[in-house]
């Protein structure tokens, strides 16, 4: 564990613009330091949405246009680790080439590291950091493939839910119950045809819930560019709803408290005790429960 | 470990780094690929950002002799002299010795089996956990 005067002395350098020791200061935490920062003093934006829609590369062109205005952006780009090796492969900075030279650009790859119950409660903290070392943009990036993702981008604010004509239907975002969080949902690859009809088809599929609230639909084409800073201008004026941050806080709940059943102490004791039959499931939860 | 794969450079086949990346998280590791055609100015960002211990360049079009010292250089300029650099693809082996000089700690060319590279960075946990140096920056005298 890395000793506090590490992290204030990189964190120190670190608010001086020193890129080295924010990006060490950033492993730290992710590997459990305390971090310097009051916890959830900053906010940031969550992107989601299916494989192959198109998330990296529209984070790329919005990345163009924060720049252009002069505006910072930092990402943390969340993949998957391998359960079987434990190991990686993070390749969305490979879809946002433009962002490796500017100065106002920050992109780091994060793997999940297969934590117990998906908690990935370094989240908060990293981007407490980021926004305390002056970062304006702060986005976390995540396939929206299941469940154990949702429970990552929980962690953000505000949630852009990005969709894509060419999948067939939204039934598999709705699914994996990630439509009720979103804030905003984009429809990239608007240069294809049936991006119309894709959005409409979602839209649709909101209006049929019981939301009030509804999230606007854009159409955005990160192929072209078009409809990206659009996009971002409406961000900008998004909120989340009292609804939708009660089911992000939600999902940090369950994941902290699949964590904590995870690591507990009797946990395997009682699953084996489960799996010879001598306890039914109910009572393996009385006994999780009462901690013995 | 975390790793950079990258490529540097105008070529334009990433089929073998793209191997030895899948190989690397087989392996365990944490591997960030950067995709084609990137600058070494570009890749020494990347590697701070990432906080990564070790880089691996492919290169196949024959500028290795420009563009790994290169890199090499930068990552030193930057103060990241505990990055280890390794490099593969088509590098003759008369042209080794100067990326060897250069801070390169290890070259694999054609027919390495995906275990070989493996092996040096256990090898490489082995020197750190030994004190022994491996970095770019630092005298090393040793590579694989």
């Amino acid at each position: 564990m890395a000793l506090v005067s590490e992290v204030t002395e990189l964190f120190e350098s670190a608010k001086s613009g020193e890129r080295r020791s924010l990006s060490r200061l950033l492993s730290l935490i992710e590997e459990g330091a305390e971090s310097p920062v009051e916890f959830g003093s900053a906010s940031s934006l969550g992107i989601t949405g299916p494989p192959g829609v198109g998330k990296s590369t529209l984070i790329g062109r919005m990345i163009d246009v924060w720049v252009e205005r002069g505006e910072s952006v930092a990402v943390l780009a969340v993949d998957p680790s391998s359960p079987r090796s434990g190991g990686a492969l993070l390749g969305d900075r490979m879809r946002m080439s433009n962002a490796d030279s500017s100065d106002l650009v920050f992109v780091r790859s994060l793997a999940t590291r297969n934590h117990p119950g998906g908690l990935m409660d370094c989240l908060t903290p990293m981007v407490d950091v980021l926004a305390a070392c002056g970062w304006q943009n702060i986005l976390i990036e995540t396939v929206g493939a299941g469940q154990s993702e949702i429970r990552v981008v929980a962690f953000a604010d505000r949630i852009l839910l990005v969709d894509g004509p060419d999948r067939g239907d939204i039934i598999q975002a709705e699914k994996a119950g990630i439509m009720e969080l979103a804030d905003l949902i984009a429809i990239n690859k608007a240069d294809l045809p049936d991006a119309q009809r894709a959005a409409n088809s979602v839209i649709s599929a909101l209006l049929v819930g019981s939301d009030e609230n509804t999230p606007d639909v854009l159409l955005v084409s990160a192929h072209s560019g078009e409809g990206v800073a659009e996009m971002i201008d409406a961000l900008a004026e998004t909120s989340t709803t009292p609804d939708r941050e009660r089911l992000r806080v939600r999902e940090r709940l369950i994941s902290a408290w699949d964590s904590a059943l995870l690591t507990s102490s009797g946990f395997d004791d009682t699953l084996a005790a489960l799996e010879a039959g001598s306890i039914t499931l109910r009572e393996a939860v009385a006994q999780i429960k009462n901690g013995n | 470990m975390r790793i950079v794969v990258a490529k540097p450079g105008l070529d334009g086949h990433d089929r073998g780094a793209k191997v030895i990346a899948r190989a690397l998280r087989d392996g365990g590791h944490e591997v960030i690929y950067t995709g084609l055609r990137r600058t070494p100015a570009e890749i020494v960002r990347i590697v701070i950002d990432e906080d990564a211990a070790a880089v691996g360049l492919s290169s196949l079009s024959g500028a290795h002799g420009v563009l790994i010292p290169r890199v090499c250089e930068g990552l030193r300029e930057a103060g990241m002299d505990d990055v280890v650099v390794f490099a593969g693809g088509i590098i003759p082996e008369h042209d080794r010795p100067r990326l060897f000089a250069e801070g390169v700690r290890a070259v694999f060319g054609p027919g390495t089996t995906t275990g070989e590279i493996l092996d040096f960075l256990s090898k490489l946990e082995d020197r750190a956990e030994a004190g022994e140096a491996t970095g770019v920056g630092e005298e090393a005298g040793w590579h694989w």
